[in-house]
C-alpha cells in the first residue's frame, strides 16, 4: 500500500485499470504511446532537466508537537522506504505561509498542512492548486467522505489535497482558578469576563476573533448579522486580554506558566498540556470552531512523489501514529478503520465519522470577508 | 592605458563587488517595493498590476498609521534616551579602564553571540509570573502573589534597551577613546574640578559619538517588530508590525510596501539631518 511507485508499478496499474474497464482502450493506448514517445525522445541531455528525478519533497506544517509527530511517524519511515527526502519546514499560521508561497517560485514549496476549507479555497483562488491523481492515493478510501467532499466542492470535483485531521478551537482554562461548571455556564463569554482582566488571552487570528465574537453576541458564526456588536465584543476581549498569542508554542507557554487563566486554544495543543500534567480544562461551546486540516499539494510540485507521500501518510498505521502524536483525530473514518484506544479519547473525536456535532467555517462566507475583516482586526487589535 | 587612468580605475575595480552586491541586494529589491506600492490587492489576495495611488493615499491620510508612527517614534526616543543615560557611564568606564579594557569590551560583545530573538524571549523567563524575578521576590517574602510584569510598554522598552545598549556603548566608547586625556589634565591644572573638566571638555568632545549611538539606537529601535511582538501587549504594536501584518496577515503587499517606504522615508530623513550637522564619519567609526 505504501510501496514506492516505480514505472513498472505505474504501467501495471494502468493496465489493471484498462482491464477493469476504468480506462478506454484509446486512452490506454494513448498513455502507453505517450510514455514510449517520452522514452524515445530522451537524450543524454534530458537528465539535466531533472524533471523525473525527485530526490526530495518539501513539507511545511505547524511545528511543535504536530511536526514532531509527522517527522517521527510519517516522514522518517517514508524516507527509509522510498529514499525520497522530506524537507520539513514550519510556519506560524496559514497567512504567514501563503505570503511565503506567494514570494516563491513554483516548486519551491510542495506540501502544506493547511487549516480549514477557507485556506484551501484561498490557495485555489490564487492559482496555487494542483489536481491530484487519486489513483495514486488508494488510501484516500479510508477518509471520512464528508471531509473529502467539502474540498471537492471548491475545486470542481477534483482534489488538490487530502484531508488529514480535524479538531476544534475551544476554550481552555486553568482549573485552579476557573471551575468546569463556571466554564460551561459562561461558555464563550468566559473570554470577555471582566473578573479575569489581564488573565485572558486569544489567538491573533481575525477569523477566530470574529467567530468567538459571534458566539459572545449570540450570533451564528457563519452568518454574523450585527457586525458592530461583534467588533465591540472583539474590542472588549482585547481590553481584557494580557496578550494575543501567535503560535501553538506561545499558547502552551502562556497557559503552562499561568500568565493567563483563559483563552481559546487548539484542542490538540491543550490535550498535550493535559498530558504534561497541567490542570487545564477544555470545552467546546455550542457552535464552537471546528476545523479540518489537509495536506495540500502546491502548484509546481513533483506530483507523483507528493501523491506517494500523501498515500503513505494516509495509511492507517501512519495516520493513527501521527494522530496519537499530535493529539488531533485523523481524517480516517472510524467506521472503516479501527483507530485504537487513544484516538477516541481525543477532544473533538467523532466516533460516527459524520462530524455532525462540529460547526465548520463556511469558506465562501469567511473568504468573502477576509479582506475587510483582517484589516479591521489589525486596527481593533491595536486599540482602535 | 596611462598609469593615471589605471590608478583612477583601481578603486572602482576594488569597489565593484561590494557595489554590485549593494545594487542587487538593496537597490533592486527597493525598486521592487516602490513599484509594488503602486499596485493593488484584489479580493482573492492576488495583486492588480498598474499605477494606483490608493495605498499612498491611505498610508498618508489615515490617522491610524499616523498614530502608530508617532507611537513608534515615541518608543524609539525613550529607548534612545535610556540607552544614552545607561550607555555613557559604561562607555566612560571602559574607555578609562587601564588593565581590563579588553575583557570589558569582550563582555560588551558577548550578547551579540546570542540570537536577538532568544535574548528577547529570555525576558519571559525573567519577568514572567513564574519567572526568576517573581520567584525570588516570593521566596524572600517581598510579595505574596506574583506581579504581572510582562506584555506592556515598559517591557517593550526594556527589551529594546537590552538589544540596543551595546550599540550606544560602542559608539560612545570609540568617541571617548579618541579624546586625548591630557586635555582633562590641562583643564584640571587650570583650576577645573574633575566634574567641570568632564562637563566642559570630555562631554562636548564625545557628543558626536553619543549622537551616532543615538541615531543607531533610534533607527534600529523604530524599525523593530520582534520586541513588541514578543514582549508587548495587545496595543503595543509598532510601525514595523503594521508592515508585517499588511504583508503577512492581510497578504496586502502593495499597502505593506507603501507603509515600509513611509517608515524608510521618516528614518531616512532623520539620517539626513544627522549627516547634515554631524556627518556620517562618526557613525562609521562607531560601527567599525
Amino acid at each position: 500500500m505504501t510501496r514506492k511507485m516505480d514505472n513498472t508499478t505505474r504501467y501495471e496499474r494502468l493496465r489493471e485499470r484498462y482491464m477493469n474497464g476504468d480506462l478506454e482502450r484509446r486512452s490506454f493506448l494513448g498513455l502507453i504511446g505517450a510514455a514510449g514517445l517520452a522514452y524515445g525522445v530522451q537524450t543524454p541531455f534530458a537528465k539535466f532537466a531533472n524533471a523525473q528525478t525527485v530526490s526530495q519533497v518539501r513539507f511545511d506544517g505547524w511545528g511543535g508537537v504536530v511536526s514532531e509527530a509527522l517527522r517521527e511517524n510519517a516522514f522518517q519511515p517514508f524516507e527509509k522506504e522510498t529514499g525520497i527526502e522530506v524537507v520539513d519546514g514550519t510556519f506560524g499560521g496559514g497567512d504567514e505561509y501563503i505570503s511565503r508561497v506567494k514570494a516563491s517560485q513554483p516548486g519551491e514549496y510542495n506540501i502544506a498542512h493547511l487549516s480549514g476549507v477557507f485556506d484551501y479555497a484561498r490557495y485555489h483562488n490564487l492559482g496555487l492548486s494542483t489536481t491530484l491523481n487519486e489513483d495514486n492515493i488508494p488510501n484516500l478510501k479510508y477518509v471520512i467522505p464528508k471531509l473529502v467532499d467539502v474540498f471537492r466542492n471548491v475545486t470542481d470535483g477534483k482534489l488538490s489535497c487530502v484531508p488529514y485531521d480535524y479538531g476544534t478551537t475551544g476554550i481552555a482554562y486553568n482549573r485552579k482558578h476557573i471551575s468546569d461548571e463556571e466554564a460551561k455556564e459562561k461558555g464563550a463569554k468566559l473570554l470577555i469576563d471582566e473578573a479575569y482582566k489581564d488573565k485572558i488571552a486569544g489567538w491573533s487570528d481575525w477569523r477566530t476573533r470574529m467567530w468567538y465574537a459571534a458566539l459572545q453576541t449570540g450570533q451564528m458564526p457563519n452568518n454574523i448579522e450585527d457586525e458592530e456588536a461583534a467588533w465591540d465584543a472583539v474590542r472588549k476581549h482585547r481590553d481584557l486580554s494580557l496578550k494575543y498569542w501567535g503560535s501553538g508554542a506561545e499558547l502552551m507557554s502562556l497557559l503552562a506558566e499561568e500568565e493567563i487563566y483563559a483563552t481559546e486554544g487548539w484542542s490538540g495543543r491543550i490535550y498535550a498540556l493535559q498530558e504534561q500534567g497541567h490542570d487545564i480544562g477544555y470545552m467546546d461551546p455550542p457552535n464552537g470552531f471546528g476545523w479540518q486540516e489537509c495536506m495540500f499539494v502546491l502548484k509546481g510540485s513533483p506530483m507523483e512523489a507528493s501523491e506517494e507521500l500523501l498515500n503513505f501518510m494516509l495509511a492507517p498505521e501512519t495516520a493513527i501514529a501521527v494522530a496519537e502524536g499530535q493529539n488531533y483525530p485523523p481524517a480516517l473514518d472510524p467506521t472503516k478503520v479501527d483507530l485504537g484506544d487513544k484516538i477516541p479519547t481525543l477532544p473533538a473525536f467523532d466516533p460516527t465519522g459524520k462530524l455532525d456535532g462540529l460547526t465548520f467555517a463556511d469558506p465562501d462566507y469567511w473568504n468573502g470577508h477576509e479582506q475587510d475583516w483582517s484589516k479591521e482586526f489589525g486596527r481593533v487589535q491595536k486599540g482602535y | 592605458m596611462s598609469v593615471e587612468a589605471r590608478e583612477a580605475r583601481q578603486p572602482w575595480i576594488l569597489l565593484s563587488p561590494a557595489l554590485t552586491a549593494v545594487f542587487l541586494l538593496l537597490f533592486v529589491p527597493l525598486l521592487f517595493i516602490v513599484v509594488y506600492s503602486f499596485w493593488l490587492r484584489t479580493a482573492t489576495g492576488a495583486d492588480q498590476v498598474g499605477f494606483f495611488l490608493d495605498n499612498w493615499r491611505e498610508a498618508l491620510s489615515d490617522a491610524f498609521y499616523r498614530d502608530i508612527l508617532l507611537f513608534t517614534l515615541k518608543i524609539a526616543t525613550i529607548t534612545t534616551l535610556v540607552c544614552a543615560l545607561m550607555g555613557y557611564p559604561a562607555a566612560y568606564v571602559i574607555a578609562r579602564s587601564k588593565g581590563n579594557k579588553a575583557l570589558l569590551l569582550l563582555l560588551l560583545m558577548l550578547p551579540f553571540w546570542i540570537s536577538y530573538i532568544i535574548r528577547t524571549m529570555s525576558w519571559i523567563n525573567i519577568l514572567g509570573v513564574s519567572g526568576a524575578l517573581n520567584t525570588a521576590l516570593l521566596y524572600v517574602g517581598v510579595i505574596d502573589e506574583p506581579i504581572q510584569m510582562l506584555y506592556n510598554q515598559t517591557t517593550v522598552i526594556l527589551g529594546l534597551v537590552h538589544f540596543l545598549l551595546p550599540f550606544m556603548i560602542l559608539n560612545v566608547f570609540v568617541s571617548l577613546e579618541g579624546i586625548d586625556t591630557n586635555l582633562e589634565d590641562a583643564a584640571n591644572s587650570l583650576g577645573a574640578t574633575r566634574w567641570q573638566a568632564f562637563l566642559q571638555v570630555t562631554l562636548p568632545l564625545s557628543l558626536p559619538g553619543l549622537a551616532a549611538g543615538g541615531l543607531l539606537c533610534f533607527v534600529l529601535g523604530a524599525g523593530t517588530y520582534i520586541t513588541p511582538l514578543v514582549l508587548g501587549g495587545p496595543s503595543d504594536a509598532m510601525f514595523a508590525n503594521l508592515v508585517f501584518e499588511a504583508i503577512i496577515t492581510q497578504l496586502n503587499w502593495p499597502l505593506g510596501s507603501a507603509l515600509s517606504l513611509m517608515l524608510l522615508a521618516v528614518l531616512g530623513a532623520l539620517v539626513m539631518v544627522y549627516n547634515r550637522y554631524l556627518g556620517m564619519a562618526q557613525l562609521m567609526k562607531g560601527l567599525g
